[in-house]
């Protein structure tokens, strides 16, 4: 999907002048960003950027400060978590927020929730569209997790287990909601090398499956190794937008990470 | 445990069958009348801890006032029955709707508070209806309450005998049960749940939490008010005095004890609580001590209640170290 010509994608999550402040603390500040349908898009920054912020502005948390959140050119600034979940845009948290105490599989069942339309009056009398939906529901949830290899964990419940298999059941749940664009709040978090070679992997996967996919990182070589376009963060202020290599050689980016001085030593 | 639990799934027909046949002849095993008042307390409680339990077990809100809506349901029925001598057939799922609006009223401002805060505002919600009810005379007989409300007439047959009355209480009983098993397994409970376990991830997932919080509100108070407007004509006549916070409380007590969350648990809670109120009423004053100390005793031991699986946010969230260790050999 990652195409050569990024500039020929049609734009999909557009951020314009995105200001973010919790009283006097300026926590994002005129943050203006371009996603393109097929990216693989990182945001990166030091401890306290802005990033899991200026994600929570994306996803309906917080509502901006200041600004617009274009998603297909529709402003969707200050809606409701929900509201952009239906838009078909899904994420993932960075503390994990499963469903603990739910079998792995009613996680993702859970997911398909805005794709079926069951009412009170269906499940009382198990209607046409009950079972359909309950159909649905079985085969797409059985479906993802075979795709993501949790098949075997189905029946158990999602906080017995391992943490790198916890984030997995996470993206799961994401991708039962069908989504156009999937965020990612820093999802190799506490994985081993190995887990996050993997975890690569099945993003690069999904990203030629067709998903558009936005994620925040600490890891800097899986970032550079998987992105196609990164956004940098510093102080919730935007420092720079572009590609990896961009990235690498850019000044302010050096300053931000590694400190003024060893820089112009360097 | 499990082998006993396998059994029962195994057999899950026959089981329900068998205990059916027990409940329906259960009349004619109980002779005395005492008794089968006894009984039908029982079923009374249970589906109105029943009716809290969904709110409370399932959708994880903190609904203190249920009292209310059981009030509500069992006036509309008093009043309509005894004043304009309407039908019992007819005015019973007018109480429950009645006591359902209620329910979607009180949920509307509450959609936005959490724990301690909902749990107020339901608490007060309980206490203003009844100040109504013993206020507005002219509609509700204020201290004196509804007398003779009138026994509701089945094939030309009065059923004002407990051992008639029973069967009433227990049709009810049984739709809450088969309406709400039907309700859990579809995508509306699990979003119920999923609010239980994890609001925000809910929203995530698109689950409109307050569209469903208050559908599960309203839904409660329609099987609270259904069953107040069946509790009506049981007992004959109705006062405020009947519908004190202290009937929220014991239903309460019922859901916790017999453990949230669960249907069977409700139930459980409603046989252990009047059995032991009867049993120990020759202690006079004193059984409301071992009442409470059984209270605590319980929330110390089995905090999910005596139905409640251990692995469930309501045994304390403490995922079990055994089977997580399991896990993870699992996975390797």
């Amino acid at each position: 999907m990652m195409s050569k010509n990024r500039a020929d994608a049609p734009v999909l999550l557009e951020a314009r002048g995105v200001c973010k402040y919790f009283g006097g603390l300026k926590a994002i500040e005129n943050v203006d960003m371009t996603i393109r349908k097929g990216d693989v898009f990182g945001i990166i920054g030091p401890n306290g950027a802005g990033k899991t912020t200026f994600f929570n502005i994306c996803t309906g948390v917080f509502a901006p400060t200041k600004g617009e959140i274009l998603l297909h050119g529709e402003n969707i600034a200050g809606l409701t978590p929900e509201e952009i979940a239906r838009k078909r845009m899904a994420r993932t948290f960075q503390n994990i927020q499963l469903f603990k105490f739910m079998s792995v599989l009613e996680n993702v069942q859970i997911g398909c929730h805005i794709n079926t339309k069951t009412r009170m009056f269906d499940a009382v009398f198990q209607t046409k569209t009950y079972k359909k939906d309950e159909q649905y529901i079985a085969e797409r949830s059985m479906d993802i997790l075979q795709k993501i290899g949790l098949e075997e964990f189905a029946e158990m419940k999602a906080g017995n287990l391992p943490y790198g298999s916890q984030r997995k059941v996470e993206i799961a749940r994401a991708l039962a909601l069908d989504p156009e664009i999937l965020l990612l709040d820093e999802p190799a978090a506490g994985m081993n090398p190995n887990e996050t070679m993997e975890l690569r992997e099945f993003i690069l996967q999904l990203n030629e499956a067709g998903y558009t996919i936005v994620v925040i990182e600490h890891d800097m070589k899986f970032i550079m190794n998987s992105c196609n376009h990164i956004l940098v963060l510093n102080f919730g202020q935007k420092i720079f937008e572009g590609a990896p290599e961009q990235v690498k050689a850019n000044h302010d980016v050096q300053v931000a990470y590694f400190g003024k001085g060893i820089i112009a030593r360097g | 445990m499990k082998k006993v639990k396998n059994t029962i799934v195994k057999y899950k027909l026959f089981f329900i069958l068998a205990g059916l046949a027990i409940l329906l002849l259960l009349p004619l095993v109980i002779t005395k009348s005492v008794y089968m008042r006894h009984v039908c307390n029982v079923l009374i409680f249970a589906t109105l801890a029943s009716s809290l339990n969904i709110i409370n077990g399932y959708s994880g809100q903190m609904c203190l006032g249920q009292a209310g809506f059981f009030a509500v349901g069992a006036y509309t029925c008093a009043i309509l029955t005894t004043n304009y001598g309407w039908s019992f057939w007819v005015v019973w799922p007018v109480a429950g709707c009645l006591a359902a609006l209620m329910g979607y009223l009180v949920s509307l401002p509450t959609l936005r508070l959490q724990g301690i805060y909902l749990s107020f505002v339901t608490l007060g919600f309980s206490e203003i209806i009844r100040i109504i009810a013993q206020t507005w005379t002219p509609v509700t007989g204020g201290n004196m309450g509804i007398k003779g409300i009138p026994f509701p007439i089945i094939f030309g047959k009065e059923l004002f005998k407990p051992h008639d009355y029973y069967y009433i209480l227990l049709a009810t009983l049984l739709l809450f049960l088969f309406i709400t098993s039907r309700i859990l397994r579809s995508r509306i409970g699990r979003a119920w749940i999923s609010i239980r376990e994890e609001s925000n991830a809910a929203r995530s997932l698109g689950v409109e939490i307050s569209r469903y919080k208050s559908m599960n509100f309203t839904y409660g108070a329609f099987w609270a008010g259904m069953i107040g407007a069946a509790y009506a004509p049981y007992v004959n006549f109705v006062d405020s005095s009947q519908f004190s916070l202290d009937t929220g409380f014991d239903a309460l007590a019922m859901v916790v004890i017999g453990g949230q969350g669960t249907l069977i648990g409700p139930i459980i809670g409603s046989v252990v609580v009047t059995v032991l109120t009867e049993s120990l009423r020759f202690l006079q004053y004193w059984r409301f001590v071992i009442y409470a100390l059984i209270i605590i005793a319980m929330m110390w031991v089995r905090p999910q209640g005596i139905a409640g699986a251990s692995n469930s946010i309501l045994a304390g969230g403490k995922i079990r170290r055994s089977s997580r260790k399991k896990a993870i050999s699992r996975n390797r």
